[in-house]
């Protein structure tokens, strides 16, 4: 019954091999084992949200997986968001200026959300992005300036997206000229 | 809210998992898929298999088949770990567009991504929309067991709450579609997004079939149906906490209406497009 | 986030600044007690009670220590804790004094009561040991109802209160209201309305569950106790009552906290069987409450039956109000409140907004075999503003008015206005909120909009107005009667040598951004960056004494606090600056950029702070090394008042029942906001809590008092598909007496969203000749309502 499994594990970029029980959960291994606590946990039946994770780039409940379940999978945490030295990413500031978080408990959760969906979705509408807000659970904002961070985000990369190619040096020969 | 203890198995094949099932029958062995209904209900230790079978590292369980029967009808395989979401954004032409639109229904996102139509099939909830949509599509679910693949028909494969005509040592493979439904629609009412539904209803303007959820304890398949009052009248309803029987009936009549009104929408759609 | 600088204008105060906090949770850096792991850390769960009301024949853990993990299993007679007691002043027929044991023993009073403590390698194993409890019950009839409760038929919740009565208290009742009701009723114009109204059980629903990780260390000779609670001291104070040491043999500190909404304003038992369970093993022990936990076995609130009658003129001006509420308080009385809360609470405010001449009220608290409330945020206001704007809606119909013109008529509009209830309301915008709500959704073309739309949903607008008292003084809370009465706080502020400050305060933030807005307080007060202000809040070693946070006081009371401070380390900083200059102090100033004017000269605070510490020889013969101040404050009178108009357009589907919220505006005052955005969200969230309420949140259990609601999937939160955005108006009546003139912004949303949502939603039934008076609003209703009216 304490079995123990080998598990190795790959975490924002990172490997990890771990001796652990099968049934530790992906949510508590990441937490407990590895340390990182940006994470929560807020229902572990796979509700709120608060776990959200990336495996392999698509939102997944941390508390409804087994960690032994995802070996082969890259796994994504809140801490795979900001510069190594601090910076906040363009999704983390927008949710900064649209005060997007209040006590900032389901706030990881949701960034893995949109982080996830937006990579998917990059041309998604304010009302397709609120619908993919309503997977997660917030108790503190009621929603509103999440919504409206991840869509100034979208926003956002749309428009350095746009830059970046405007500014992309012209094809020398257009066929049309 | 940790799960109790049990062991875990990969299986490398279905071949594999179906041995494991086998050897492991009197341990309480359990599938693991997705895992979005198994792994809450373990938290809760409303579960507790014995023995874990992993097979979501099998190869082959995953992916969408699109073919051609000998009548020229188009055939959909549904592999058994295809998510949800896969289904959503897949492309299923005009004959089986209903599922890839149902799935709007099936949680949210995070849920959808990891969860799975094999799995939700195999759970058999009365609401679960994949139940819904195989029975009024009259699928078929090919399942393998010790003694080789067999098919059962969705309508006599659900035969309870969390029941379902499968043995305890067969594994769902995949899901056939060869009835093209372009008039078909899934509709629901919950008071919560994402919730499963207090009543769902399908419809299928071809057949002239609806199918109910959450009105018995498994999917109810009404062929040559009539309007949406007598199927609704028909209904054999008790009072529930915070759920009467006449709004259930209610809900019910409705639904039957705004599926076929969606169903009828779809078609009219696909032929302005 | 960058330099932030001076303001232009000198004020932080009153500008969206960036918050403190985020940065650090953001990046998944906060520090949440379930994010602390201690060397030889343990793990606790709980044996809870299976039945609602039961006497305990045994309780045998025996085979719970076998279990692979488990180090210890305590029950309450090997813990040996005393009971937690909140008590009021009042006498016996008003309150009936009950204990709630750390642990339960002899009897259990709901499902989910702990019984014993399960200490284990790691949670895993915590939960087995759990399992392998074996508890021998003798079972009683469960009283599960407030009907049952006051039936008192069978064996009482409490042996001391045979009628299941904790408070009984009847605050007003003004001499001849039965003559004024009796001549409205025999009046031909004026009219005698009656609103039953139902609440259901609610949970706070902080989405950090509650927990605790303990410590006894050795060196300090203390029990380190770190748990997510908004009232710190208080959990010191019993704890230490309960185990017997020393208050300052107990440390309370609390670090992030993913909200609490009251849920965490009262003393758990959890915690201090777990810190008593760490003492005893000499190992970190952690508790984190789950789910299911959380949602069947904690604090719980919201559960009122309101019987109210108001008596009209004929031009709908209120002339009576008598009114009955019954608030089911659960199992045990909660301290420091008491089960007295919503009762007392509903009793001395019922009347808001409106100018009541008469007004008698009587105020219960049942107990039943339910888990115990706590305040939670908007306490019983939320109730009695949906009963009172209930009223609102009843008489307009009765008399063939309008409903906002009726509460035009009856918004107090001239301050201070000293209320029926002997409340003295400081200056507000009732009347203006009402009008510019009135306004804006006339602007927006809603109110032209009843009826039913094109999908055949019929549309419907409701309207509350409503205020809100924040900033409870000591003055206040005695009124109440509490034995522990909270109100004033304290603050002190320290300058370090390079001139930046460190403040301390006895409030603290889950989620409210006091590190951001209290720095802007006391960043104005010096002239400072509000960068160079550090909070400190949640240490009872580092705080002499603090009530925390609860009541919209925070930043009413709290912030006051630190202000005063900040104005005497200020005055310290000049009469240095006055002695060094050989000037007067009252030729001194602050300049307003970190330094102090002193004659011609000006000195950096970086260069007072060096004389301070380090060239003390230079300091003034009457002032002592160091830089630091102290100041309390406490609120005087009557608190003061916020106050808001909601308004909010719904559509209800006949087809099903459902309700969809089109259109929801929110104009509030809470005097002048510190941080507009702040305000703002805290508005938004507390309408969305309101929301859940009307629509969609309730606890339930079945006829044994089993929990029906053990999951979100039967706890309906609503999600972002439900809560709609919100559009907020913003006035400013300042508060007199506050720094800044800040009112509490905590609470309002939640106060006045199910009435506004309720009356919404009756105004669409209004063709059907349908009133309800439930909440959460049952979709059942709705459907049959809509069905008789197609029917016929």
């Amino acid at each position: 019954m304490t079995d123990v499994a080998l598990v190795e594990l790959h975490v924002n970029g990172e490997r990890h091999d771990l001796a652990i029980p099968p049934r530790r959960t992906l949510a508590d291994v990441l937490r407990h084992d590895l340390g990182l606590t940006g994470t929560h946990v807020g229902c572990e039946h796979g509700i709120c949200g608060a776990c959200t994770v990336l495996v392999d780039g698509a939102p997944a409940r941390a508390c409804l997986l087994f960690a032994i379940q995802v070996e082969n999978a890259e796994i994504r945490t809140v801490e795979s968001l900001a510069d190594p030295d601090g910076g906040l990413s363009d999704l983390q500031q927008c949710f900064s200026e649209h005060h997007g978080l209040q006590c900032g408990f389901c706030t990881p959760g949701f960034l893995m959300l949109a982080e996830g969906y937006l990579a998917e979705e990059p041309e998604a509408t304010r009302e397709e992005i609120r619908e993919v807000v309503a997977s997660n659970l917030c108790r503190c904002t009621g929603y509103q300036t999440i919504t409206d961070a991840i869509d100034d985000c979208a926003s956002r990369r749309r428009a350095a997206l746009q830059a970046a190619l405007d500014t992309a040096p012209e094809p020398t020969a257009g066929s049309t000229a | 809210m940790k799960p109790a203890t049990f062991t875990y198995h990969r299986a490398s094949s279905v071949r594999d998992a179906v041995g494991l099932l086998s050897e492991l029958a009197e341990e309480e062995p359990k599938l693991l898929a997705g895992g979005q209904s198994l792994v809450a209900m373990m938290n809760y230790r409303m579960a507790r298999p014995g023995h874990l079978v992993d097979i979501t590292h099998v190869p082959g369980l995953a992916g969408i088949r699109r073919s051609t029967g000998d009548d020229g009808r188009a055939i959909l395989r549904i592999g058994a770990l295809t998510t949800h979401r896969a289904v959503e954004k897949a492309d299923l032409g005009p004959e089986f567009a209903v599922l890839s639109r149902a799935m709007r229904w099936v949680g949210h996102l995070p849920i959808r991504t990891r969860g799975t139509v094999g799995g939700s099939i195999a759970h058999a909830d009365a609401t679960a929309e994949w139940c819904l949509l195989a029975v009024l599509l009259d699928a078929r679910i090919v399942a393998e067991g010790p003694a080789g693949r067999r098919e059962i028909g969705a309508g006599e494969f659900f035969l309870g709450p969390f029941t379902t005509a499968l043995e305890p040592d067969e594994v769902i493979v995949e899901i056939v579609f060869d009835r093209p439904a372009p008039r078909a629609a899934l509709t629901e009412y919950a008071d919560r997004r994402g919730d499963f539904a207090v009543v769902a209803a399908g419809a299928d303007l071809d057949t002239g079939s609806v199918v109910l959820g959450g009105v018995a304890t498994v999917p109810q398949l009404v062929r040559a149906a009539g309007t949406p009052d007598e199927i609704a009248d028909a209904l054999d309803l008790r009072d529930e906490p915070g759920v009467p029987a006449a709004y259930r009936r209610g809900l019910a009549r409705t639904l039957v209406a705004r599926a076929r009104a969606e169903a009828a929408a779809t078609t009219e759609e696909d032929s302005n497009g | 986030m960058g330099e932030p600088g001076f303001r232009p204008d000198g004020t932080w105060v009153g500008a969206d600044v960036p918050r403190r906090e985020d940065p650090r949770l953001l990046a998944g850096r906060g520090r949440f007690v379930d994010d602390i792991t201690l060397p030889r850390m343990l793990h606790a769960a709980f044996v809870r009670s299976t039945e609602a009301h039961a006497r305990v024949t045994a309780v045998d853990l025996s085979e719970v220590r076998e279990v692979p993990g488990v180090v210890a299993a305590f029950d309450a007679a090997d813990l040996g804790l005393a009971d937690i007691t909140a008590l009021l002043d009042r006498p016996a027929e008003e309150f009936t004094p009950t204990s709630m044991p750390v642990l339960a023993r002899d009897k259990v009073r709901y499902v989910g009561e702990p019984l014993a403590v399960v200490v284990a390698t790691d949670p895993y194993a915590a939960e087995d040991g759990v399992e392998a409890a074996v508890v021998e019950y003798d079972p009683l009839d469960p009283v599960v109802t407030e009907a049952a409760a006051l039936a008192a038929a069978g064996t009482p919740v409490h042996d001391e209160a045979p009628g299941n009565v904790l408070v009984d208290v009847s605050l007003f009742a003004t001499e001849g209201i039965d003559e004024v009701f009796a001549a409205a009723s025999a009046s031909a114009g004026d009219v005698v309305v009656t609103v039953e109204a139902n609440t259901g059980r609610q949970n706070a629903l902080p989405l950090e569950t509650r927990g605790v990780v303990a410590d006894w260390d050795d060196r300090d000779e203390q029990l380190l106790v770190r748990t997510c609670t908004q009232v710190p001291h208080q959990v010191r104070t019993v704890l230490a009552r309960c185990a017997g040491l020393d208050e300052k043999q107990v440390r309370v500190t609390v670090p992030d906290m993913g909200g609490g909404f009251g849920q965490k304003c009262v003393v758990g038992r959890e915690e201090i069987a777990a810190a008593a369970a760490a003492r005893r093993l000499r190992r970190p022990v952690k508790w984190i409450e789950d789910r299911r936990e959380a949602l069947t076995a904690s604090f719980l609130a919201r559960e009122q039956h309101y019987t109210a009658r108001a008596a009209f003129s004929a031009d709908g001006r209120i002339l009576a109000l008598d009114t009955d509420v019954v608030c089911d308080m659960g199992a045990y009385s909660c301290y420091p409140f008491t089960a007295g809360i919503e009762p007392l609470m509903a009793s001395a405010e019922m009347p808001g907004v409106y100018r009541v001449p008469a007004y008698r009220v009587r105020g219960r608290a049942v107990t039943t075999n339910k888990a115990p409330t706590a305040p939670y945020r908007g306490v019983s206001r939320p109730q009695y503003v949906m009963v009172m704007e209930r009223l609102m809606e009843r008489a307009a119909r009765e008399l063939g008015l309008d409903a906002v013109e009726v509460r035009r008529r009856n918004v107090i509009t001239e301050f201070p206005y000293r209320g029926i209830n002997n409340v003295t309301y400081d200056p507000g915008s009732y009347l203006e909120s009402l009008d510019l709500c009135e306004q804006v959704l006339r602007d927006e073309g809603w109110l032209s909009r009843s009826g039913r739309d094109r999908d055949g949903r019929m549309i419907g607008i409701g309207f509350s107005c409503f205020s809100e008292r924040t900033g409870y003084g000591s003055g206040a809370f005695a009124q109440r009667k509490m034995q522990v009465v909270p109100g004033f706080d304290i603050s002190q502020i320290t300058m370090d040598l390079d001139g930046t400050v460190t403040v301390t305060t006895g409030t603290l933030s889950h989620g409210q951004s006091h590190e951001t807005t209290f720095a802007q307080i006391v960043a104005d007060r010096l002239g400072i960056g509000y960068d160079k202000v550090k909070i400190v809040q949640g240490d009872t070693d580092r705080i002499t004494y603090g009530w925390g946070s609860f009541a919209s006081r925070s930043v009413t009371i709290g912030g006051s606090a630190a202000a005063a401070a900040s104005v005497k380390l200020g005055d310290q900083l000049r009469s240095i600056a006055a002695h060094l200059a050989g000037v007067d102090i009252d030729s001194t100033r602050l300049d307003g950029r970190g330094g102090v004017r002193a004659g011609d000269h000006t000195y950096p605070f970086a260069e007072l702070a060096d004389v301070a510490y380090l060239r003390a020889h230079l300091l003034p013969k009457d002032v002592g090394p160091g830089l630091t101040a102290t100041a309390s404050f406490d609120v005087g009178g009557d608190g003061t008042f916020s106050n808001a108009t909601h308004g909010c357009v719904v559509a209800l589907d006949p087809g099903t029942g459902g309700v969809e919220i089109l259109r929801y505006v929110c104009v509030e005052d809470c005097g002048v906001a510190i941080h507009p955005r702040v305000v703002e969200g805290q508005a938004r969230g507390g309408i969305a809590q309101g929301i859940a309420g009307a629509l969609f949140e309730q606890v339930t259990y079945d006829e044994l008092g089993q929990p029906l609601a053990p999951s979100f999937m039967e706890y309906k939160v609503p999600t972002a598909a439900e809560i709609p955005d919100v559009r907020i108006e913003h006035l400013e009546t300042p508060c007199a007496f506050t720094a800044d003139g800040a009112k509490g912004a905590g609470e309002g949303g939640t106060i006045g969203a199910p009435a506004a949502v309720l009356n919404a939603v009756n105004d669409a039934l209004r063709h059907t000749g349908v009133e309800l008076d439930a909440t959460p609003i049952p979709r059942a209703a709705i459907f049959a309502a809509l069905s008789l009216e197609e029917a016929s």
